[in-house]
């Protein structure tokens, strides 16, 4: 017999299946909700009618629609996005190149805000109605009334051209440097990995004011729920219980509440996670960062239509999987799941 | 509540006193139904918050700048004038003039119109459909219900800002499908908060009332139980237009929907963003702060209008 922990874990996974399929259901609608006719799109501009004819033939846009969502699973299957008319490449080579720029500025904003937020929470909800509290709940409607797109610049403006502190805000790195080697495809890990501490500290001089753009986005949410779960967790009986048998208040903070408390703030760092990959579009236009965001806005600008909805369709399926990693973590340090077995 | 609910249903003739009662204040409260009393607790959160109360004075000035502003703005704001190229804010151009000699104060109030527009227009097109949506499924259930549910699992399945940029992408790039896509991306919101309201009040005794006195299904659930899930709507509309204005100039940022030289804030800061490296701070800071006042007083009058219709939720 599976354990409950197991069986909520498959039960989870299941779950996401019909979810997948919808977002493929909606994306492969998107790409045939083009204005006009897409053959006459794909053709390019110099196409006549014979080779509209042809692609439309090839694309299998002749056939009707259930037919054509097949042979798109199909393509799907093979991780074929078709082909970017803007750089000539696979959609999926591209983003694929793409991607670990933009993880590396996801990640670095994630702990950069949750590194803040978590504490800053912490501290509002011990000390209600006090100075922290009230700054806490500045900074969470600042945060989530800031557009990201905003703060970048100007942060570029007093950090880059006031105060000369930060790096030129265009990509990874500086054009002094070469990229490291490819191991994880952060530049950091990688300089470092190599032992080329030079590099990497130009790297992450490089990617630390878009990161604070974003992580200052994200500070509200994670702050607001820690503060919430913190407050609830601090109020509940197991924690009196604790209490009053003389626990050092740090071991029923750290330990018991804090333990408690992460719950909800795990689950609220999969739905940030959410605004991060859209926000990064717009973070990235800013500093220039050749991620999977700009990669995006480039070729929306030119209409280059299978990398967009390349781009959207891989984005959707990330934040699935994500969502259904974070749910899988909770299940699995989750105290109540599996206690009665 | 159930039981306030149960009271009225023994006496019909007070079943509407009671949804009147319960559409202008908090269900939870046990204060006599009444609309004076009801605007002297609106009074009385305002005077206790004056956050909310600054919020709704900046709300009523944007209204103003949003209906009046092009006419009250001192210069056109697409005339372009070389001689006065990329001036500092002086007191013939209160927030400087942009590369065109543009100026830059007219423009941003100009574009208030445009970027309220947008987001208003987008806002009460999810509101109307996600409500529909929401009352239905949580009003029948059933296949419906499994439906709609699913669909709605699935935008939510998107990050949304990106989902946006898809539909914008798939539908043209214009102002209309900036509404749309915006619209879309927030349906969600309204249809869960709809069916929850509705939900929980299927079998309520106001509405069982209702339907003995004659009522058929929809006029119960869009007269009797409906108007009771306004007040969380309400606090929504006003969270919602906050994330629809930064979501708007956020697509036109990128270079979606509306194009230059129309003024609209997220465009703005986008052609002012190449000057801020070399110094010209104002071209972007101007309109992006505007945005960001903007979305910030839609987010303190949400937090407000929480506070008059659901104390309990006070954070």
């Amino acid at each position: 017999m599976l354990g409950s922990r197991t069986k909520t874990v498959l039960q989870r996974l299941w779950q996401a299946l019909p979810v997948l399929f919808g977002v493929i259901v909606v994306t492969f609608l998107l790409t045939r909700a083009l204005p006009g006719d897409p053959a006459v799109y794909f053709a390019g501009p110099a196409a006549d009618a014979n080779s509209i004819a042809e692609i439309r033939k090839s694309l299998g846009l002749d056939l009707p629609l259930p037919q054509q969502f097949l042979i798109y699973l199909g393509d799907l299957s093979r991780g074929d996005l078709g082909q970017s008319l803007s750089t000539g490449q696979p959609v999926l080579t591209d983003l694929t190149t793409r991607l670990p720029a933009s993880l590396e500025l996801t990640f670095a904003a994630l702990f950069l805000s949750t590194m803040i937020a978590i504490p800053m929470g912490i501290l509002a909800a011990l000390n209600p109605g006090r100075l922290v509290d009230h700054a806490c709940r500045l900074l969470v409607t600042m945060g989530v009334s800031l557009p990201t797109f905003f703060t970048g610049l100007v942060l570029v403006f007093f950090f880059y051209y006031l105060l000369g502190w930060a790096p030129s805000p265009i990509g990874r790195l500086d054009f002094a440097y070469l990229p490291p080697p490819h191991v994880t495809g952060f530049f950091t890990i990688d300089a470092m990995l190599v032992g080329d501490l030079e590099t990497a500290w130009a790297a992450a001089a490089q990617v630390f004011m878009p990161a604070v753009t974003l992580a200052l986005f994200t500070l509200a949410p994670i702050a607001r729920m820690t503060r919430a779960a913190m407050i609830q967790a601090l109020s509940s009986e197991y924690i009196r219980t604790a209490r009053a048998a003389g626990l050092s208040s740090r071991k029923v903070i750290l330990t018991y509440a804090l333990g408690n408390a992460m719950l909800p703030v795990i689950t609220t760092l999969g739905m940030v996670f959410s605004f991060t990959l859209g926000a990064n579009v717009l973070v990235e236009k800013v500093f220039a960062w050749p991620g999977i965001g700009s990669y995006a806005v480039e070729a929306l600008v030119v209409s280059d239509y299978a990398a967009v909805q390349g781009f959207v369709l891989s984005m959707a399926i990330l934040f699935v999987l994500v969502n259904l990693l974070v749910d899988v973590i909770y299940t699995l340090i989750d105290p109540r799941v599996g206690s009665e077995a | 509540m159930m039981q306030d609910h149960a009271a009225s249903a023994t006496a019909p003739d007070t079943v509407h006193e009671t949804v009147a009662h319960v559409s202008a204040v908090d269900p939870e409260t046990t204060r006599p139904a009444s609309t004076g009393n009801a605007f002297a607790h609106i009074v009385y959160v305002l005077k206790s918050n004056p956050v909310t109360l600054i919020s709704f004075g900046l709300f009523g000035i944007m209204i103003i700048a949003a209906l009046l502003g092009p006419y009250i703005v001192p210069y056109d704001p697409l005339a372009s004038n070389s001689a006065v190229r990329l001036q500092p804010p002086s007191t013939d151009h209160w927030f400087g003039t942009d590369q065109l000699g543009r100026d830059v104060f007219s423009r941003v109030v100009v574009a208030t119109r445009l970027d309220l527009f947008i987001a208003i227009t987008a806002v009460a097109l999810s509101f109307v459909i996600g409500s529909m949506l929401g009352s239905l499924a949580g009003y029948y259930g059933g296949w419906f219900d499994t439906i709609s549910g699913r669909m709605i699992d699935t935008i939510m399945a998107f990050p949304l800002f990106v989902l946006a940029m898809g539909i914008v992408a798939a539908l043209g790039n214009t102002v209309e499908n900036i509404i749309y896509a915006t619209a879309i991306i927030n349906i969600p919101f309204y249809a869960r908060v709809a069916r929850g309201e509705v939900n929980i009040r299927r079998h309520a005794g106001f509405a069982q009332a209702a339907r003995l006195s004659g009522n058929n299904d929809l006029r119960v659930l869009a007269f009797h139980i409906f108007p009771n899930a306004l007040p969380p709507m309400m606090v929504q509309i006003s969270l919602n237009l906050g994330w629809a204005i930064l979501n708007a100039a956020g697509l036109s940022f990128i270079g979606l929907g509306v194009r230059p030289p129309t003024p609209e804030w997220g465009i703005m800061v986008a052609e002012g963003a190449q000057f801020i490296v070399s110094g010209e701070w104002w071209l972007a800071v101007f309109p992006g702060v505007s945005l960001m006042l903007a979305v910030l007083t839609f987010n303190l009058m949400g937090d407000g209008l929480r506070d008059m219709v659901d104390p309990a939720q006070r954070t």
